[in-house]
């Protein structure tokens, strides 16, 4: 079977995509690697979604799963390997199986950023985390660390002050990006010691996190802060290498694509975090998804 | 068959004096990861023949978590004759969990 449109990724922008493929009579596969959702199942309330009062990134995620899936949208678990341009035909490899389709939406949005350090991604799990309202609770009374100065870094350490014995929140500049209303409101807290104009260097233990190295950028003075845990929130980064010979991407791996979701190359759309934006929000996911199903659909009639 | 829902009390009779492999899900109600996975777990439940399938809701039984040092959730843990095996922390599809028992 050919379908209409493959749909990479089950975020807000690709289960959205499917929608509105769906609902212009197309055909929808949407290949995801990992589960329905992505990032916003993370978030515990959703408050800026026009027309949604308040709502769990789950109940959200799982309202638009529902929606695509019941109106013959196609779920596959598999990771997308290759994508082949055939011209009016696209060839998807996933590790599984071959689909044959006539236009492709890249919808696979963007992951945590690491900070790239030894023992990172060994230690997931034993201390080192990237998700506060997930693990938080693990860490009643200890001391932690959160670095990052963005609003969910900002979020996060707030979150964590309710929990922990001490936060230890480290950011490489002397200012934060974050909302100056929850600086603020984090700034009030007792438990709280900033570590600005600093990076972490190392993260201590062996088979449990122990505590990190951090070095001051001004004087270059190295010290260890004692901690059981790392939260790490140093934004996303999207992961489209596998289509670098597809589309053209920037030099921070994001699809180039404006406002029509349209890709260098005919027939191949992208959608949500993944393209080249300045504002990644549910909202703008969402719209990217309806732009690009319906320019796909556009070009399949 | 639905997944056992796992205490302190039972831990040791359903799960480490266990005769076939156990797959643990360590989770809680507060994590949208773990909501993610639960439909999932209690499909592979269900389908389970050679191995069982128990979850752990943190949030009631925190001394078993730090027992078994579970501190990022979704945590899969396989025991295997009363020892941890395998562990896996996060949402993965289905197909990744098979492979954890294989």
């Amino acid at each position: 079977m050919i379908y209409d449109i493959i749909i990479v990724g089950a975020g807000p922008a690709g289960l959205s995509a499917g929608i509105y493929a769906l609902r212009s009579g197309k055909s929808a596969l949407i290949l995801e690697a990992k589960a329905y959702g992505g990032q916003i199942i993370n978030t515990p309330d959703i408050e800026n979604y026009p027309g949604i009062k308040n709502i769990s990134g789950f109940e959200f995620a799982t309202g638009l799963y529902e929606q695509a899936t019941s109106l013959g949208a196609e779920v596959k678990y598999e990771q997308v390997i290759s994508i082949e341009d055939k011209g009016d035909i696209k060839i998807v490899g996933t590790e599984e199986n071959l689909y044959e389709c006539k236009a492709v939406i890249l919808a696979t949005g963007a992951k945590n950023r690491k900070l790239g350090l030894e023992k990172e991604n060994e230690l997931i799990g034993y201390g080192v985390s990237y998700c506060a309202t997930c693990d938080g609770a693990f860490y009643k009374n200890k001391d932690v660390a959160v670095v990052g100065g963005g609003n969910t870094a900002i979020e996060d350490a707030l979150f964590l002050t309710n929990y922990c014995n001490k936060v230890y929140v480290i950011h490489r500049r002397n200012q934060f990006r974050a909302d100056p209303k929850d600086v603020d409101q984090l700034k009030e807290k007792e438990n709280v010691e900033f570590v600005m104009n600093s990076t972490v260097e190392k993260i201590l233990g062996d088979t449990i996190v122990e505590g990190i190295e951090v070095k001051d950028q001004n004087t270059k003075e190295k010290k260890t802060i004692n901690v059981s845990g790392v939260f790490i929130a140093v934004g996303q980064e999207p992961d489209n290498t596998m289509f670098s010979n597809l589309v053209k991407l920037d030099d921070s791996g994001y699809i180039i694509a404006k406002e029509d979701c349209m890709t260098n190359v005919k027939g191949i759309y992208t959608a949500g975090d993944c393209r080249t934006k300045t504002v990644r929000q549910l909202t703008t996911a969402a719209a990217d998804g309806a732009v690009a199903a319906l320019a796909a659909c556009s070009i399949i009639d | 068959m639905a997944a056992i829902v796992l205490s302190k009390e039972n831990f040791e009779a359903e799960v480490l004096n266990s005769d076939i492999p156990v797959l643990v899900d360590f989770s809680a109600s507060w994590c949208g990861p773990c909501q993610m996975l639960a439909p999932i777990i209690e499909e592979i439940a269900d389908e389970a023949g050679d191995f069982k399938v128990g979850k752990v809701e943190t949030s009631e039984e925190m001394d078993l978590a730090i027992e078994y040092r579970v501190s990022s959730i979704p945590c899969l843990v396989v025991f295997k004759g009363g020892k941890e095996v395998k562990r896996s922390v996060g949402a993965i599809p289905k197909q990744a969990i098979l492979e954890l028992m294989k």
